[in-house]
């Protein structure tokens, strides 16, 4: 089923908050293989400039996608989430996130069309504090294959 | 860091097994099955159970933040998920390589980063780019 491009700019409500731990950070970084220890070890981080472990930059999907699946809940977006793989991922770091930031998830549909049967959806997630300080921009296509 | 357009970083190969996918699974949250059940791979029409593209993404981006040595400078980065990496049930796994070399030198101090990362000869990750900030 074809993607309605009236779907553009549509915008949901804020997710709740994802509290940030150093401990998720910790097992991020070693599901990765990454050693670093400005992802574990505070006084490392701080030696670097951090005021406290940051996160590596692709830990910021574990927040993002999740919040972008608000919009395959929309009963107007025809996506066959069986047929959906992941196409495309951007990451734009306003700052690093570490541990204790409190982050609210607020997702936007940048684009949505259909190719050669295929439907392409673009979801932007802005990842802010709860204060409203921006933190990362993740934006996902998703593909949802042709039958 | 002396850099010019054609730098190349040092070329990284990860390996990748089953045991790697079932813990990234849990770090990430991404429980689907084709990451880590036969069966459900091969019912969707995979050769068998494939690792997480954000997994390639993430291993890519290691290449980068060792070679600048500081993660928090890469402040841009994206990919295009190509083909699967299939990681079969064995203690070998799949290996990922990642080759990536400066493409630009931006405003600001900024780099461009192009990653050329591949697995079994076949390029899985295509447009993969990242932007790293000066220190």
């Amino acid at each position: 089923m074809a993607l309605d491009r009236e779907l553009v700019g549509r915008s949901y409500p804020p997710s709740a908050v994802f509290e940030v731990g150093r401990a998720k950070l910790a097992e991020f970084a070693s599901a990765i293989g990454d050693s670093s220890p400005v992802y574990r070890d505070a006084d490392a981080a701080r030696a670097a400039g951090h005021p406290d472990v940051i996160a590596p930059p692709t830990f910021a999907i574990a927040v993002s996608l999740e919040a972008a699946m608000v919009v395959l809940d929309d009963p107007d977006v025809a996506l066959d989430y069986s047929r959906v793989v992941h196409g495309e991922q951007r990451f734009v770091h306003h700052r690093p996130i570490r541990a204790g930031d409190r982050l609210v998830a607020t997702t936007t549909i940048d684009a949505a069309r259909t190719v050669a049967g295929n439907d392409l959806l673009t979801a932007r997630v802005d990842l802010t504090t709860e204060d409203g300080e921006p933190v990362c921009t993740a934006t996902s296509m998703l593909v949802a294959r042709g039958a | 860091m002396d850099l010019a357009v054609g730098t190349e970083l040092p070329e990284q190969t990860y390996r990748v097994t089953r045991a790697d996918l079932v813990r990234y699974a849990g770090a990430s949250g991404d429980f689907n099955p084709i990451h880590w059940n036969d069966r459900t791979a091969t019912s969707v029409g995979l050769p068998g159970v494939i690792a997480h593209g954000m997994f390639t993404m993430a291993l890519a981006g290691r290449a980068v933040t060792d070679w600048t040595g500081n993660p928090g400078a890469l402040v841009e980065y994206q990919v295009r998920f190509g083909r699967p990496v299939v990681v079969p049930d064995d203690d070998e796994g799949a290996e990922v390589t990642v080759h990536g070399k400066v493409g630009a030198l931006l405003d600001d101090g900024r780099v461009r980063v192009d990653l050329t990362v591949t697995s079994d000869g076949e390029k899985v990750l295509s447009l993969a780019r990242a932007i790293v900030a000066p220190a």
